[in-house]
């Protein structure tokens, strides 16, 4: 019997089964994909927020805050990246420019006290390449930008080596209370005295499969990204956030911490909770915006082109429900700032489960793979074998550590996220196949069938 | 300290490293960050390779072995495993190895780093992301190199010359591309290599190309423009060869946005005059062959310059590329009484016209034209006349 289920593993669910762990629960993460973070959590603008936008007073900016603060505390011991990039929400016309001064102000009511307004000349002199046609900004020195994949990998890794089990390919397919939890999965019956439910893009699915109804509903919502060559991150220090629109937060230029420079994303309803899939309008769109934004991308190349599913729910806010009797909490609808309130909400998710465990006392920090352009890379070290990634510099010993440890890459994306491998300029021309041939018989579908010798 | 280090062992840097050491170079290296030298022929199994260099018709495969044995014969140091991840000022490289990190110094640099194909994002081809989606240089390293496959019934885009070199390597692996789609109203190859598709069954879509990629984990079908669906299980996107120019573009070195290579003179030599380039980090592409000539050439260059000879690289003419004109190489003419070799020049699409070259309204150099994309245009330096205030040139071709 597990003290825990965790359902879901997402950035959220992997936060969850971290924070569990850690105070001393006995906790089994189930996951329906061939591996963490293969839906939601995959494709975001990777920016770990202050909340200076967030609601005043919700649980959603304390959530974030929370979770800012504990990345900050971790960070270095579980080995993750921290780029403390900064942001300026840019006005680019009169409409906007005159809302400034209230983001300003509600920056302070949520206790970002270091919000300030920064003037167009101030702008270009810190970001040379901008556009002069930008008319001012608010300053916000506290958004980093942080690695969306080893992050949650580095959660869920902490977790494992202190006790936890993950189960992937195993899909929640119902549920019943009755003292305890008695999980149907699609790899046999699962017990547990608690269920937190973390199931993203399913999270009302899997509401109803376990408690007979859905209280709210997933409406996906996709957003198309364009990365630009590593060459144009020299272009822009600073996280550019766009004057936040009714439904969202809009088209955001920024950098990222592998090194390129990133623009997106678009907010498009859709049915599918699965298709993520991009258009050339789309990204033409992007592309413009941004050379809009930084003139000097007119001539650079693009690198990748990806979406990501938001998993929003009918209502703006999170759907976070606790239900004593049944042992029973949904963190429900978290939308793109599941990056930054997931440690939060993990802790939050503890704080409602509200029953005494041993904590862990010395707990084990494994090390999430270095994947950031600004920190010690594996090349950098002695005994790497060979480079198998040239682009993206990813060594044969990173590919090999991908497909071992506790929580092996089982799929061409989790060996992707694991690794950065082929997500370079030249997207396979020149590696496609050797890690075809290393992974031969390691993933599925394999990368390509293995004909002679 | 190295006296040229050259980055990349295909066909240009090899026969650059030949070439100095015959000059009476001293120290010249190789840095090639593969096992083995011969760049992209290595996995282009078919010929033909090294008429005009080894004096008979080889496959790629067997052209890359003869570079690297001669390369070996003539005392070259071939640092394999040798990934230069950046350049600094005045010859200064950045190494990565197996065995920890360097710093290379060396008098001059040559990049002979290549060319790739256009992968999927740069396209910006939507759709979903499934595997299956391949260049011909991913396809070759699988088929050749590695014993695997990547795909069985692949939609092939693009009819340029690589595109029917690559159905020959599909046909010879068990692989039968259900169609090929040219976004043109004829093919790129000029004949009588168009015919190959036909002679092979396999239909050519002409006017077309792919508007969405689909399939979950593989590749399930794709969706034209025109509306059609076509099942398949992989889409291989040959050509659009752009230049493998990454470390000139995230270093100092003047960068073309016509070409995508570096800024070069008619020396080959780059505006840090420590660094050359040559062969298709020039420009998406030449053969093999034109690479190997071209690498010999600015070799020759280099020799000179190392023993004084080369004339300054301050204030050179600069070379603009006008209308009409996809690239115009070189972008720069240092000023010399006689102006020596050829200028390179490349249509975007099908053109006729006037070539002109001109400083200001003065036209220096006039011809009639009618050229195809795939067309090389070469002209001969020796024509333009460079008059002392001249500062800039602007060569174009007006309908």
């Amino acid at each position: 019997m597990f003290d825990v289920a965790v359902v879901g593993g997402g950035v959220v669910g992997c936060a969850v089964a971290r924070r569990f762990t850690l105070q001393g629960a006995r906790v089994l993460l189930l996951e329906k994909g061939a591996d963490i973070l293969c839906g939601a959590s995959k494709g975001n603008s990777a920016i770990l927020h202050t909340g200076f936008d967030a609601p005043a007073g919700s649980l959603e900016l304390a959530c974030m805050q929370a979770g800012y603060r504990e990345y900050q505390e971790i960070h270095e011991r579980l080995g993750l990246p921290l780029l403390e990039s900064g942001a300026i929400v840019a006005a680019w016309n009169e409409e906007q420019h005159v809302k400034l001064a209230g983001i300003a102000a509600a920056a302070h009511d949520n206790g970002v006290a270091d919000v300030r307004l920064i003037s167009r000349d101030d702008i270009l002199a810190r970001e040379p390449a901008l556009a002069e046609t930008v008319l001012g900004g608010v300053l916000v020195p506290g958004e980093f930008l942080i690695d969306p994949w080893s992050a949650p990998m580095g959660y869920v890794l902490q977790a494992l080596e202190n006790g936890a089990e993950v189960r992937r390919n195993t899909e929640v397919l119902a549920g019943a209370f009755d003292k305890h939890w008695r999980l149907e999965t699609s790899t046999g019956e699962v017990l547990a005295r608690m269920v937190v439910n973390c199931a993203g893009l399913y999270g009302d699915v899997v509401d109803e499969r376990l408690t007979g109804e859905r209280k709210f509903t997933i409406k996906p919502r996709k957003g198309q990204f364009v990365v630009f060559d590593k060459a144009a991150a020299r272009l822009l220090r600073t996280i550019l956030l766009p004057v936040p629109e009714e439904r969202t937060k809009g088209i955001v230029l920024t950098p990222t911490v592998f090194g390129n420079l990133l623009v997106g994303p678009t907010a498009e309803e859709q049915e599918s909770r699965e298709r993520a899939d991009t258009d050339e309008a789309t990204l033409r769109m992007l592309v413009g915006r941004a050379v809009e934004m930084l003139p000097a991308l007119r001539t650079m190349p693009v690198t990748a082109i990806y979406a990501g599913i938001r998993p929003a729910t009918e209502e703006k806010k999170y759907r976070v429900r606790h239900e004593p009797r049944q042992n029973y909490i949904v963190l429900g609808g978290i939308r793109s700032t599941g990056l930054t309130a997931a440690l939060g909400l993990a802790q939050h998710a503890w704080d409602l489960y509200a029953r005494a465990h041993e904590a862990v006392a010395a707990p084990v920090w494994p090390q999430a793979p270095r994947l950031a352009e600004h920190c010690p890379r594996d090349w950098q070290e002695p005994g790497y074998g060979e480079i198998i990634c040239h682009c993206e510099l990813v060594t044969r010993r990173e590919i090999e550590a991908a497909l071992a440890g506790p929580l092996p890459a089982q799929d061409w994306g989790g060996l992707k996220r694991r690794t950065r491998a082929g997500m370079g300029r030249c997207q396979g021309f020149y590696c496609n196949a050797a890690l075809a041939a290393l992974t031969a018989g390691r993933l599925r579908p394999p990368v390509a069938e293995v004909t002679h010798d | 300290m190295i006296d040229v280090a050259i980055i990349g062992g295909g066909p240009a840097g090899v026969a650059a490293a030949l070439q100095l050491k015959r000059r009476g170079v001293g120290r010249v290296a190789i840095l090639e960050r593969e096992e083995n030298l011969g760049g992209v022929p290595r996995h282009c199994g078919h010929p033909p390779f090294g008429m005009h260099e080894f004096g008979r018709v080889l496959t790629g495969p067997a052209y890359a072995r003869r570079l690297a044995v001669a390369a070996e014969a003539a005392g070259i140091e071939i640092l394999h495993r040798h990934s230069v991840v950046g350049l600094r000022p005045g010859g200064v490289l950045e190494v990565a190895t197996p065995e920890g990190r360097l710093e290379l110094r060396a008098l001059r640099v040559l990049l002979a780093t290549g060319a790739r194909e256009s992968p999927r994002a740069a396209r910006l081809l939507g759709g979903d992301r499934p595997l299956g989606v391949l260049n011909t240089g991913a396809l070759q390293a699988h088929v050749f190199l590695h014993g695997t496959t990547p795909f069985r019934r692949p939609v092939v885009v693009g009819t340029e010359l690589v595109s029917l070199s690559s159905l020959a390597t599909c046909r010879g692996h068990g692989i039968r591309p259900v169609a090929v789609l040219e976004q043109g109203k004829r093919a790129v190859a000029r004949w009588p290599l168009t015919v190959f598709p036909r002679l092979l069954r396999i239909p050519v879509y002409y006017g077309t190309e792919i508007s969405e990629i689909r399939g979950a984990e593989r590749v399930e079908s794709v969706l034209l423009r025109d509306g059609r669906e076509i099942t398949c299980d992989g889409v291989l996107l040959t050509g659009h060869f752009v230049p493998e120019a990454s470390l000139a573009r995230m270093g100092h070195l003047a960068m073309d946005a016509g070409s995508g290579g570096p800024v070069t003179d008619q020396y080959g030599r780059c505006s840090d005059a420590a660094y050359f380039a040559a062969g298709n980090v020039l420009r998406g592409i030449e053969t093999a062959g034109w690479s190997f000539r071209e690498g010999t050439a600015i070799a020759d260059y280099i020799a000179d310059d190392l023993a004084g000879g080369l004339p300054y690289a301050e204030g050179a003419v600069e070379v603009l590329c006008g209308e009409g004109l996809r690239y115009a190489l070189p972008q720069a003419l240092a000023r010399v009484a006689k102006l020596r070799g050829v200028m390179q020049l490349r249509v975007a699409e099908p053109m006729r016209g006037q070539l002109r070259v001109r400083a200001g309204e003065a036209v220096l150099y006039r011809r009639r034209l009618a050229v195809l994309p795939e067309r090389r245009i070469l002209l001969d330096l020796e024509n333009i006349k460079l008059t002392n205030g001249v500062s800039q040139i602007i060569v174009e071709l007006v309908a």
